[in-house]
């Protein structure tokens, strides 16, 4: 029953919320502090009151590090099979395909050949909105290339992840790319040339636990959520919450797990003056 | 009298028990009995490769998590002489989910490192279920580095439902330690052979799984997430895990067929838990004459042909 004193009517509504063109502007996930969508750009995405950093398309962080001149992208052509023959709610290929036309990719990472500061490097961006940066044969073949091509050239090998982790629709195909990716990285690491990796909001399964933490130096993004299980499965195993901050990159740099955090604005300056110091051709 | 049946072992039992009974009248002197039990032995035979033949992915699933499955020490103790353990990664504690020591195997001397399940709660309670934390990795690690220094081969016996997702674990970099061993697996200078003798629980179970050789048992499986983890976040409901199962295409008989591992290890009729022994003995041989054949190569030519090995997986289509 309706007690007496409360309104039985629907309440007033404001309609100011619709007279704004959609995309204009943009609330902070983390503060709610309203934003303007073009001043929001031009800062990189990043908040300008709590600097919380909106997760960004693979375009944004190849534009944010690489010189506009000689510029290579590479393996576009890759696309997911289906050697399972995958079906959750729908076929595998349907859910790749549905991909491909919304993104504009083919799988959830780019490779590029390109220049930091005119220093030659192999660049490995990945993007969350396909599939959730999940990583399956194409993304680990992928990798696998730019890291053969920084292996020959030989020059630096920059990836920046952004990934649930590995694709469970190609079962353990998608597990073995872990090896995969960490084999090859073995090669690399023998010429040895430097591998800067930078872990982006969020990084999480297996692709925490193979490339992403295999940096010469690894680099976060200020609150970037990072870990190996993600919050909800732990929750659930230990039945209780999990503390104020966890698995945020500020507690991975205080638990001794990542290089440092660096802000998106500042990302290129310091990976440039990484790879001057660490570069052993100079 | 069995402590656990799976559904589709209990009308086998059923059968092995009524042989049983028939074999303790026959030595209590009753006669004529032999005729009956050598016909019901027949019928049980049938039964048993019948049901085997077609078994499900997720009765598969089952097998590999039957509790009377011998484990990783089961192993160790049938197989291996002079096993010492060795215990602790030097940094934080002894994760007892994971043992680790040398031993001979055969004619190899070798260090053998393992997750190792409880039999009972007591037990588990201390082994975590055979789900490590990072120290496990990082003993196994150091165990690996102390094989390479010695030119011994490592064997590793892979049986866990996966790394442990906690907050210690994750406090103490649980990514970052199997990270590791996947870049120290795979230029290890010694020979490295993998059985997945049980459970091979996603990257808990590659972190002892990089390997110049990587062998499953029979009824062993082998998964990216378990089956319940699939149902839960593709199908929205952990229940259906045996439909998981089939999706996720896990046994040792696809990896194979994908050539994401090197050969299937025979398990007795019944699995290995109805015949320890001869589980053993196969298990023995199969890394034995993988040993043999990998010890004469030189190590970068191993190591070469390791990392090749691992960069063929995956399938896709290049336009």
């Amino acid at each position: 029953m309706t007690p007496w004193f409360k309104r039985s009517r629907e309440r007033l509504t404001t309609t100011s919320k619709r007279s704004i063109p959609d995309g204009v502007w943009v609330k902070c996930d983390a503060c709610g502090e309203i934003l303007y969508r073009k001043e929001l750009d031009r800062l990189l995405n990043v908040c300008p009151k709590c600097r919380y950093h909106f997760r960004v398309p693979s375009d944004t962080y190849i534009e944010l590090l690489l010189d506009s001149e000689g510029r290579t992208e590479h393996d576009t052509g890759l696309q997911a099979a289906d050697p399972l023959k995958f079906r959750d709610t729908i076929k595998y290929p349907e859910r790749v395909a549905k991909n491909v036309q919304a993104s504009g990719m083919s799988d959830a990472v780019r490779c590029l050949t390109g220049n930091i500061d005119s220093r030659h490097v192999e660049l490995a961006v990945m993007d969350f909105s396909f599939m959730g940066g999940s990583v399956g044969s194409v993304v680990g073949e992928k990798l696998c290339r730019a890291i053969t091509r920084a292996t020959k050239a030989p020059s630096p090998l920059i990836t920046v992840a952004c990934s649930g982790g590995m694709r469970m629709q190609e079962g353990v195909f998608s597990l073995m790319q872990m090896a995969k990716v960490s084999a090859v990285l073995a090669r690399l690491s023998r010429v040895p040339q430097p591998f800067i990796s930078v872990l982006t909001n969020p990084t999480t399964g297996g692709t925490t636990a193979s490339f992403a933490m295999l940096g010469d130096v690894c680099v976060a993004e200020p609150q970037a959520l990072i870990g190996f299980a993600g919050p909800r499965v732990i929750k659930q195993t230990i039945g209780q919450d999990l503390p104020e901050g966890f698995q945020s990159a500020e507690f991975l740099l205080e638990h001794g797990f990542l290089d440092m955090i660096v802000e998106r604005s500042e990302m290129k300056k310091n990976i440039s003056t990484l790879l001057d110091l660490l570069s052993p051709n100079e | 009298m069995r402590d656990f049946t799976l559904d589709f072992e209990r009308p086998i039992c059923e059968l092995e028990d009524k042989i049983d009974e028939l074999e303790r009248l026959a030595d209590n002197g009753q006669t004529g009995l032999d005729g009956e039990i050598e016909r019901l032995r027949k019928k049980t035979d049938k039964l048993r490769s019948e049901v085997y033949s077609r078994l499900t992915r997720w009765q598969c699933v089952q097998l590999a998590r039957h509790p009377a499955r011998p484990y990783t020490l089961d192993y160790i103790n049938r197989i291996t002489t002079d096993f010492i353990e060795l215990h602790g990664d030097r940094s934080f504690q002894d994760d007892r989910a994971i043992v680790a020591g040398l031993a001979r195997w055969g004619p190899h001397r070798v260090a053998v490192i393992g997750q190792q399940k409880g039999r009972g709660t007591r037990e588990n309670l201390q082994r975590n279920f055979a789900m490590s934390h990072p120290e496990g990795y990082r003993k196994a690690l150091r165990v690996m580095k102390l094989s390479e220094k010695f030119g011994l081969p490592v064997v590793t016996l892979i049986d866990t439902p996966g790394a442990y997702p906690g907050i210690g674990a994750e406090e103490r970099g649980q990514a970052a330690a199997i990270a590791d061993n996947l870049l120290a697996m795979a230029q290890l200078k010694v020979p490295i052979v993998a059985v997945i003798i049980g459970e091979g629980g996603s990257g808990g179970a590659l972190a002892l799984g990089v390997a110049d050789r990587v062998y499953m048992s029979e009824y062993a499986i082998y998964s990216v997430i378990s089956p319940e983890g699939c149902a839960s976040i593709l199908f929205r409901d952990a229940s259906r895990a045996s439909q998981a199962a089939e999706a996720l295409k896990l046994t040792g008989r696809d990896l194979l067929e994908y050539k994401l591992i090197d050969g299937l290890i025979d398990e007795p009729p019944g699995g290995a838990h109805n015949d320890p022994a001869s589980a053993a003995k196969e298990v023995a041989e199969v890394v034995t004459a993988a040993l043999d054949e990998l010890l004469p190569l030189n190590h970068e030519e191993r190591i070469e042909k390791r990392i090749d090995k691992y960069t063929r997986m995956g399938t896709w289509i290049e336009k």
